[in-house]
């Protein structure tokens, strides 16, 4: 049975896409069949982010309004075997798009595929109530900050609402967070939010904490999603994101700061990978 | 900062921002063509559809279209599938 999992967080600008991109990647590899749409519809983004803007054809809206089939709008990865990436429209309003006919795609996606991604916009406006709509889960992205924070405890409160398994009184929305753009250097110095503080705050399940990194801009600029970066942090943390969300027991890691580095090290080799 | 990095030892990695320019002038040379017009692919595809459905029994969902954009030049690539002699499905109707 294919799962509907939403990435949000209210707030634009904290890892939305990058997770995304980097979440249905890691699933991909993991021998899931996956499919992530971007919901931005005006603002489309994941599509540079997953590096295949070139070849975008079609779009969700063209799909619903009839005008393409579902398997020529879809993209395939030519990476990772068994990824595909739906794009959204950059020319249309996003009054295209229908809860129907979100729910026609989703269906016939779900006889293909085992995870299908719900890239939100930002905000909780139209566009990001299409992407939750549909969700068996969520994945909360949160940066370690006080508006991100809020916004994301607005988000839990519109999955608990407004989703369809809410509206049908099914079981809840599975909720997970993940925490982007943590510095623990910062975090150490009493400068950012600790992951407890925000668990405390939120809490809901912790699915990840992403640690800060040069090589999430170094991925977007290339338009290869983050976890292919395996040397990076951000990419292995992604990667251990993903298998806690198959069920396997990880310890989370890059949440101190590195003590085994001597002195040499931390003036010499500072910068976060 | 800065004058210790002098010191360390610079991977010889591609710089990832000039790539990051390139995709970029690419893609809205593109966007910005395209802005103020109609999106012509449906219909071009709608249209095309038709013609070679005077000529030979098509379906729909064997219609590939590709596109590749590039600087100066792009690729449009249609692939209609047509039914061979014997392996064809044929329909019901």
């Amino acid at each position: 049975m294919a799962q509907v999992i939403t990435v949000t967080s209210g707030k634009g600008g904290v890892g939305k896409t990058t997770s995304s991109a980097a979440f249905a990647t890691g699933l991909a590899q993991r021998g899931k069949r996956t499919v992530v749409i971007d919901f931005d519809v005006g603002l489309r983004n994941l599509d540079l982010i997953m590096g295949v803007e070139r070849r975008v054809v079609f779009d969700i809206i063209n799909v619903i309004t009839g005008e393409a089939k579902l398997n020529q709008a879809l993209i395939k990865d030519k990476r990772v075997d068994g990824l595909y990436i739906l794009p959204a429209s950059q020319t249309r309003d996003k009054d295209a798009l229908t809860h129907e006919g979100v729910g026609k795609i989703i269906e016939e996606l779900a006889k293909e595929f085992d995870y299908i991604l719900c890239d939100s916009p930002a905000g909780i406006e139209r566009g990001a109530l299409h992407a939750l709509y549909h969700a068996d889960q969520a994945i909360v992205v949160t940066n370690p900050e006080v508006s991100s924070v809020r916004d994301s405890d607005r988000i839990l409160g519109v999955i608990q609402s407004r989703s369809k398994r809410a509206e049908e009184k099914r079981e809840p929305v599975k909720q997970h967070l993940l925490l982007t753009r943590y510095d623990p250097v910062r975090v150490e110095r009493g400068e950012m939010l600790k992951l407890d503080d925000v668990l405390e705050i939120l809490a809901i399940p912790l699915l990840g904490v992403i640690p800060e990194s040069e090589s999430v801009l170094k991925a977007s600029n290339s338009g290869n999603p983050v976890i292919l970066d395996n040397e990076s942090t951000a990419g292995q943390a992604y990667a251990d994101a993903v298998a806690r969300f198959l069920g396997e027991d990880k310890p989370h890691r890059f949440l101190d700061t590195e003590k085994k580095k001597g002195l040499f090290g931390r003036l010499f080799g500072g910068r976060a990978a | 900062m800065s004058w210790l990095n002098f010191f360390r030892s610079q991977k010889p990695e591609a710089p990832s921002a000039s790539a990051a320019k390139d995709r970029l002038q690419i893609i809205l040379a593109h966007e910005r063509v395209s802005r103020d017009g109609d999106d012509f692919l449906p219909k071009l595809q709608k249209e095309l559809l038709e013609v070679v459905a005077r000529y030979v029994k098509i379906d729909a969902d064997k219609v590939k279209v590709d596109l590749e954009r590039g600087q100066g030049m792009s690729t449009l690539a249609i692939g209609v599938e047509l039914p061979g002699n014997g392996t064809a499905k044929r329909s019901a109707a």
